[in-house]
């Protein structure tokens, strides 16, 4: 009885939960890849047709808008990397009794929201605005310089925007890099420049992985950083996604929008998982 | 002790210029939240002024898309806080048959696309014809917010000691009153930390809300919708009350802890 007891107990801790999951993250996903393939618009419905029209529609009307999005999110990623590993490895190995102060600091943008803090950036970037406007009447800036509408805010915003993830789990990789082993390199004669690269650097990849996972998918399915710091010519798959569910409502196109996006992503995802072990990516994630 | 390769002191003018970026955006709103503005557009500075704060709640819409954000981020704590710890208990105490697969499941929500997961969302509640709103708006936060409270719990509860509950047993503890008793108490950090998580996910949501919202508006949707035609300063002061509140718990929680482990 007791064993009988205690085999069910872990379903009854977790079926309440898995129920939530499986009803509105695992079943929606089938209804949308579902929605992808019928035909029909909102006034009459839609059937299921197997209508892979959509797809087609989709990636050719908008391959621009999809490649730009990739772009976009590789270079916001990169631009990631290369500003918020030092700062990772700084607290990590400099940061000294003070390291959770200054991962607090670099977490403050998160107490703001993240609409917010977009505008307040669309505010300090505009054209005759505070950063502009001196520089312009200074004469350092031609009149009709900007930098709002141009792809530069946009991946400005989306590196401004998701650093802190990018920032978080390189620290935690460098944080659990033991001293000795930069000690025994060093011992071992390799210069400075040798131990790092081939002590402290891999030690640090599943840290700057896990850092581009969660933030190359955020940045390059974001709509609100090309909306809000964009201009026409800066549309991502995100905004065509959102104005074909909720402004045209042509569900199938823009579930098979949707759905080509999660797989380009998805894809990513899984080979990065697959070389790092899902845990040790959630393990990360949950930091 | 000097840890590390190098000297660091580049490094550190260097950090603290990137941790400046990080906060210019928000000193900013804060500035602006003080600007004594007499027209529609808060762009330029006119002079310091408390009045905002006086009239704060004077934009019945705004005020009421802020009750809405709290409400929701509420109720999603809650809920998303009691099923995601009780999955972050089963995965860090028993191994069973399908923890694969619901581990594969919440590692697929945590790291999807946003948009993914508002469309794919809205997309069901068309389907059956779910009218949207509120309880939509609710469904989608507990939704996206239990894998992070269940990951959060489970990394607590997998540093603990399971002897302490067969004590409790062997004591004559039911499994109720070992749950109560010495259970709950010992993972309630971590799900005080994944309800908080769960929380602050909830009140800053924008993406998924957007899609499933209908017709109710929360603080981040009010927001949006007047972009274009300026942001009232009212936005700037509950953006810095809010700020400010999450400054002072997060700090209260950095002194707490110090003070534990220095005890």
């Amino acid at each position: 009885m007791r064993t009988l007891r205690a085999r069910l107990t872990p379903y009854a801790l977790v079926l309440p939960g898995g129920l939530w999951l499986a009803i509105f993250f695992v079943i929606p996903t089938l209804v949308m890849l579902s929605l992808s393939l019928q035909s029909g618009n909102v006034v009459d419905g839609f059937a299921f047709t197997w209508n892979w029209h959509s797809y087609v529609d989709g990636i050719t009307t908008y391959h621009n808008q999809i490649v730009r999005s990739l772009l976009y999110g590789l270079s916001a990623t990169i631009i990631q990397i290369v500003i918020g590993f030092p700062v990772a490895y700084w607290i990590a190995f400099k940061g000294g009794s003070r390291k959770s102060v200054y991962l607090f600091l670099v977490l403050l943008p998160f107490l703001v929201s993240f609409v917010l803090r977009t505008i307040s950036w669309q505010f300090l970037l505009s054209d005759n605005g505070i950063l502009l406007g001196p520089l312009k009447s200074l004469g350092v800036l031609p009149q009709d310089f900007h930098i709002l509408a141009t792809p530069y805010a946009v991946i400005g915003g989306l590196s401004y925007n998701f650093l802190p993830f990018m920032i978080l789990p390189m620290y935690v990789a460098l944080e659990r890099i033991d001293p000795r082993l930069l000690e025994a390199a060093q011992d071992l004669y390799a210069s400075k420049v040798q131990t790092f690269l081939r002590v402290v650097l891999p030690l640090s990849l599943p840290g700057v992985f896990a850092g581009v996972l969660m933030t190359f998918v955020p940045a390059s399915s974001d709509y609100v950083n090309s909306s809000v710091l964009g201009g026409t010519n800066t549309t991502m798959i995100g905004n065509v996604i959102q104005n074909q569910f909720l402004v045209n409502q042509d569900y199938p196109v823009a579930s098979a929008l949707s759905f080509t996006l999660m797989a380009l992503l998805l894809v990513g995802i899984f080979v990065y998982a697959r070389a790092l072990g899902t845990e040790d990516v959630l393990e990360v994630a949950a930091r | 002790m000097n840890r590390g390769l190098f000297r660091g002191r580049g490094l550190q003018i260097y950090t603290w210029l990137v941790i400046a970026w990080l906060v210019v955006p928000i000193a900013v709103m804060i500035l602006f939240g003080f600007n004594d503005t007499k027209g529609r557009f808060n762009t330029v500075w006119q002079g310091f002024t408390f009045k905002w704060y006086g009239r704060l709640f004077e934009i019945d819409a705004l005020t009421q898309a802020l009750i809405n954000s709290l409400v929701i981020a509420v109720l999603t704590m809650v809920i998303a806080g009691a099923l995601g710890s009780l999955i972050g208990l089963a995965l860090g105490r028993y191994r069973f048959r399908g923890s694969g697969s619901l581990n594969l499941v919440m590692f697929a929500a945590i790291s999807c696309a946003e948009i993914v997961m508002g469309a794919s969302l809205l997309s069901f509640f068309v389907t059956l014809a779910v009218p949207l709103g509120f309880w939509t708006i609710v469904i989608s936060h507990v939704m996206f917010s239990i894998s992070f409270v269940a990951v959060t719990v489970r990394a607590r509860v997998m540093t603990l000691d399971s002897s302490l509950e067969e004590a409790a047993r062997d004591l004559g503890a039911g499994p109720w009153a070992t749950f109560r008793l010495v259970t709950l108490p010992m993972i309630f950090p971590g799900v005080l930390a994944g309800s908080m998580l769960a929380f602050a996910l909830s009140i800053d949501d924008f993406v998924i809300t957007n899609f499933n919202a209908g017709g109710t508006v929360t603080f981040p949707l009010w927001i949006w919708g007047v972009t274009r035609v300026g942001i009232p300063p009212q936005v700037n002061v509950m953006g810095t009350i809010i700020f400010v509140v999450g400054l002072l718990i997060a700090v209260s929680n950095i002194v707490v802890s110090r003070r534990r482990r220095n005890a």
